[in-house]
């Protein structure tokens, strides 16, 4: 299967060949719309922290915006355990059916896709299939998709209530793959202000949660 | 239009185009924190349209926000909030007032009726386009300085066009007044384009004074030898100086006219009433009557009012006031037959020209006064003459006279501008070709109707409001340029407009140092050759 797949494929796309080796499958698609994916963690509490840069298959890019964990069953509520145990892990230890009880499920909004080796910070023309596998993307895919700014638009237009702490939080995971993660920072933080001329109190707001040592 | 082979310099952006209008001006916005500090009030700009090209001067700048509540957003922000901040949400905008539009290949910058669109880039001029808007050296312009942070670009004024019409050198006391005007009165010697009459009140353009700095600065005849005559009314005063007199000056009692006397009357507190007595006395002694009039005994003055029919209480007190001028050295009982003026008159038909010198009556508003407004209404009699009988016999009309006077308000004010021979050549005499080069630090006492008429207004630091908007009244976007003439240094800067230069510009004046002599000594003009209108000139004074 050639590399530049269209997203708009809708064959399956979770070719785990295509994947950078650096890239960690952790899950797949079980809900998908165009601009937002809810994915299934393939092992209980396996989701990557709130922020992370996921590719949904081989070509579509997104931001973890919520991890949840519950009853695999949703009319089936979990019910408490613990009493006369020691610690929370005694609970899963004398309880081994629960890794199979319990899902872990993470939510995902969309900010871009690949095509023909470019990257677009904006929407696909389709949703992913669903089961298209989950990676959590390496460094250097880090790197590449958010050298320019232009994804973060989608997350600040999401209607999450909590859109700007995903924005932060995903600045916060991205940093560290830069080189200068200042520099990356206050590049996309620019671009953030471009995007709210009339709001500078929210830009304030985001950048109160990034890692900005006032001193250099 | 480029002057010289020399590559243009790179094109510095400093920003585009965003909005604004032709009469407030257009909003630039920035783009580099380098060229918010960089671009100062008063700085060149060129804009490049898609058709056109604009030439405009930065009259403000401004801190603008796209959000009105950032100023509370920021409180407490720090550093890299400001880092994201500055040049996105808050940015800074210059006004550039387009002046001149310059199409290519056709007559030059015209005045722009025009803007150029939305997003045009705005770039600092280069030399080349100052020197396309201002002309280069030769043998009509004069190099008079640079404008600021363009050291080595020169502004040249048309003294062609100078000459045409009456014009004014405003500034307060220590500004460069003298030196500015000192640079172009020698232009406008060294290239003929006028003749020169200078009333030099404080002794200062005939020959060396000091200047502020115990700077030497040399006078027009140290410059121009024997194409200069200085005139004294004080010959002890010129002695003392060591500086060479032409002519002394002496002026007969019969040489006054009541009209004199009216220009002194606030001066000599001469009442209204006294004013009146003056051309009745004219009526009853005739040529004389001044003296006969202060030969009058205070007895002779009672039976003198009574047979005029005068209160002899006017007389008395008008006889006092106007035995002042008995005390005039320059004043001679006996009438000389007015060979003084006469004189003036003669090296001014030979081309020559005249300074002069007050000395130590430089002090006495009075004496200045009087004899500016004798000569002159002299001066302006015969030229009207000339110039009326040069047009009925097709005959080339005589070369324009420029007249210098020094506080000019004294001449000028709303209260005797109609009386002075001044006012009349100011309003009128431009058919005649006399016009005045207006030297004063108080233009806000000066007659609005007489300023309204001045062409081209060089204006040093002004700190008095009223002085401000007086020399700015009747100058298209004065709002911009008030801004811009609040920011002029104390010293070597001004800001000049109107009918001789293409539009207002800041210049840092040139020194007035030996490369200014040395330039003045080649006659016809500094360096390029004018040889092509020499012929013409020439032609009309023959």
């Amino acid at each position: 299967m050639p590399a530049a797949r269209p997203a708009s494929s809708p064959s399956p796309s979770s070719d785990p060949t295509t994947a950078d080796p650096g890239a960690t499958k952790f899950g797949e698609v079980v809900e998908a719309s165009v601009d937002s994916v809810t994915g299934q963690c393939h092992t209980l509490y396996g989701a990557p922290p709130l922020g992370t840069l996921v590719r949904v298959g081989a070509s579509l890019f997104a931001v973890v915006d919520g991890v949840s964990t519950a009853a695999l069953d949703p009319g089936r509520r979990v019910i408490a355990r613990g009493a006369g145990l020691e610690s929370e892990s005694d609970v899963y230890a004398e309880n081994p059916q629960l890794e199979r009880l319990l899902r872990t499920d993470v939510t995902l909004t969309v900010v871009g896709h690949e095509e023909g080796g470019r990257y677009f910070q904006h929407l696909p023309p389709l949703p992913p299939r669903i089961h298209t596998f989950l990676y959590a993307c390496s460094g250097a895919e880090v790197r590449g998709f958010m050298e320019r700014s232009d994804w973060t638009a989608l997350v600040l237009a999401s209607a999450l209530p909590t859109a700007d702490d995903v924005l932060a939080a995903a600045l916060r995971e991205a940093a560290p793959h830069f080189d200068a993660p200042r520099a990356f920072l206050m590049q996309t933080c620019r671009a953030i202000a471009s995007q709210l001329p009339t709001d500078a109190a929210r830009l304030a707001a985001i950048m109160r949660r990034l890692p900005l040592s006032e001193d250099s | 239009m480029t002057t010289n082979g020399t590559e243009p310099a790179f094109p510095v952006r400093i920003g585009a185009v965003v909005g604004g209008s032709l009469s407030r001006g257009l909003d630039v916005r920035l783009e580099s924190a380098r060229a918010v500090e960089d671009v100062k009030v008063g700085t060149f700009v060129t804009v490049q349209g898609q058709f056109n090209r604009f030439f405009g001067i930065v009259t403000d700048l401004q801190l603008e926000s796209s959000d009105p509540r950032m100023a509370s957003a920021v409180a407490g922000g720090g550093a890299a909030l400001a880092e994201a901040l500055s040049g996105t949400t808050a940015y800074s905008t210059a006004s550039v007032t387009p002046m001149l539009t310059m199409t290519a290949g056709d007559e030059g910058p015209q005045p722009a009726r025009s803007m150029p669109p939305h997003f045009a880039n705005a770039y600092r001029a280069s030399n080349d386009d100052v020197a396309a808007v201002f002309g280069s050296e030769d043998a009509r312009h004069i190099w008079i300085g640079s404008p600021l942070d363009m050291e080595d670009t020169r502004v040249c004024l048309n003294l062609e066009e100078f000459v045409k019409r009456s014009n004014g050198v405003f500034g307060k006391s220590g500004s460069g007044k003298s030196f500015l005007t000192r640079i172009l009165l020698a232009g406008i010697l060294q290239r003929n384009a006028a003749i020169n009459l200078v009333f030099d009140m404080h002794s200062e353009y005939g020959w060396q004074s000091t200047s502020e700095s115990g700077y030497a600065a040399k006078g027009l005849k140290q410059l121009f030898g024997s194409r200069v005559s200085v005139f004294t009314l004080d010959p002890a005063s010129s002695r003392r100086r060591g500086a060479p007199t032409d002519y002394d000056v002496v002026i007969g009692f019969d040489e006054i006219e009541p009209d004199d006397i009216a220009v002194l009357a606030s001066t000599l507190h001469v009442t209204d009433l006294g004013v009146q007595s003056c051309y009745a006395l004219e009526r009853r002694f005739g040529r004389n009557w001044l003296l006969e009039f202060l030969n009058h005994s205070q007895e002779d003055l009672a039976s003198l009012a009574d047979s005029m029919g005068e209160n002899p209480g006017t007389l008395g007190a008008l006889r006092r006031r106007l035995s002042q001028l008995q005390r005039f050295g320059f004043m001679s009982e006996h009438s000389t037959g007015g060979s003084a003026v006469r004189q003036v008159l003669e090296h001014l038909q030979d081309n020559r020209h005249v300074v002069l010198e007050f000395g130590s009556y430089g002090d006495n508003i009075a004496a200045y006064l009087l004899v500016a407004n004798l000569i002159t209404r002299r001066i302006h009699g015969e030229y009207r003459e000339r110039t009326e009988k040069a047009l009925a016999e097709g005959k080339p009309q005589p070369t324009p006279l420029l007249i210098t006077i020094e506080e000019a308000h004294r001449f000028l004010d709303p209260g005797v501008a109609g009386q002075t021979i001044f006012g009349t050549i100011a309003r009128e005499m431009r058919k005649y070709r006399v016009t005045l080069l207006v030297v004063d630090q108080r233009p806000s006492g000066i007659d609005g109707e007489v300023l309204s008429q001045v062409g081209t207004r060089i204006v040093c630091q002004l700190d008095n409001d009223r002085d401000v908007d007086a020399v700015l009244t009747g100058a298209p976007g004065s709002r911009e340029l008030k801004t811009v003439l609040s920011r002029l240094e104390s010293q070597q800067q001004s800001l000049m407009f109107g009918h001789a230069l293409p539009m207002p510009v800041v210049v840092r004046t040139r020194a007035y140092d030996e490369s200014f002599y040395a330039d003045m000594s080649v006659p016809g003009h500094g360096s390029a050759p004018g040889a092509a209108s020499t012929p013409s000139r020439s032609d009309l004074f023959g």
